[in-house]
């Protein structure tokens, strides 16, 4: 098969509802997908730096979580171009979120309830038993 | 006589999509889902667990760091293909879509050296929780990437014949393709620090 290279002027964008489909404003995207590039190597890199800085172990899943959240919210926005899309994606999303927010509270709502049922009979207590770390394995 | 489908270009009326971008974004509702179920059930046995280790004390994480890399880039290619194609320049569209394949080949080699490397150390799914959750996610996640170099092959292959025809439609496929292809991006983002560094 050859190549085919057809003009921009024969490719019709019926889908343009950020009415930007000129050829310079595909020109001036692109410069924009290497920018957010360019973010989230750095954003990548300031992940593996603060799970190194040895914070506390809820203030480093803190902090790791909202860089990743960061960086998902810059692919979903411009990769993904949510920044543009319709309502009824949003719709999709909306109630997507909303029983993805169910799957993760039911766990953690189990254990905070049962953690909460051995303390009230002192079953268990408010801290972790000492063991031995886990031993490093070679890379 | 062909049936032609409809609205594979324009968008319908009602929803304001053309019907592959309103499709994709539903299963792409369904994998958050699935991959949902995955992530809750790691908040359950790792906060239940007297002891879990720390990813990075067993995990290689400059390896995984090169993978997020590449897969960030491949994000980037794929956007880079479906904004040549909406230019009309098919050769460098095509030329994207095949440095994104060459990613996604790129990231499977990186994870299979890195399973490798756990086989070899006796560290299977079923050693323990850890590792089962490690090997189910990651295991399934590059299923993900596996199928998506499927469809890009697709794309670059016999696939490409739909340009000289049908521009637009294939242009719209590239777009619904990269989207998937973001999701899996996505997925990995939230990965790479859950299983790798806390």
């Amino acid at each position: 098969m050859s190549d085919h290279a057809a003009s921009p002027e024969t490719l019709e964008h019926h889908d343009d509802h950020s009415g930007h489909n000129s050829p310079e404003a595909i020109h001036a995207e692109k410069r924009k997908y290497l920018i957010i590039f360019f973010v989230l190597a750095v954003l990548t890199v300031m992940t593996v730096a603060v799970s190194r800085m040895h914070l506390p172990h809820a203030m480093a899943i803190g902090v790791g979580l909202l860089i990743a959240t960061v960086k998902a919210s810059l692919v979903a926005a411009f990769f993904m171009h949510l920044l543009t899309e319709r309502k009824l994606v949003f719709t999709v999303l909306a109630i997507t979120v909303v029983f993805f927010a169910v799957l993760l509270w039911g766990p953690w709502h189990h254990v905070y309830e049962a953690e909460e049922h051995s303390r009230e009979v002192g079953v268990i207590s408010t801290e972790k038993p000492q063991q031995p770390a886990a031993q490093p394995a070679p890379h | 006589m062909e049936l032609e489908i409809p609205y594979t270009v324009r968008p319908r009326p009602d929803t304001g999509l053309y019907n592959g971008k309103l499709g994709i974004w539903l299963f792409l509702a369904s994998e958050v889902m699935l991959f949902g179920a995955l992530f809750s059930s790691l908040v359950l046995l790792r906060s239940s667990a007297p002891d879990w280790p720390k990813g990075s004390d067993i995990l290689n994480v400059p390896l995984a760091t090169l993978n997020t890399f590449v897969l960030i880039a491949s994000s980037v290619t794929v956007v880079l293909a479906w904004a040549n194609l909406r230019l009309g320049d098919f050769k460098w569209g095509r030329i994207w879509l095949g440095v994104t394949l060459m990613c996604g080949f790129g990231f499977m080699i990186i994870k299979a050296i890195e399973y490798g490397t756990k086989f070899s150390h006796q560290q299977f799914p079923g050693t323990n929780n850890f590792f089962a959750t490690y090997y189910m996610m990651t295991g399934l996640h590059g299923l993900h990437v596996i199928g998506g170099m499927i469809v890009f092959a697709y794309l670059i292959g016999p696939g490409a014949k739909m340009w000289k025809e049908k521009p637009n439609q294939y242009t719209n496929r590239v777009e619904i393709t990269g989207l998937y292809w973001h999701f899996v991006d996505l997925v990995w983002i939230f990965l790479f620090p859950i299983l790798y560094l806390l």
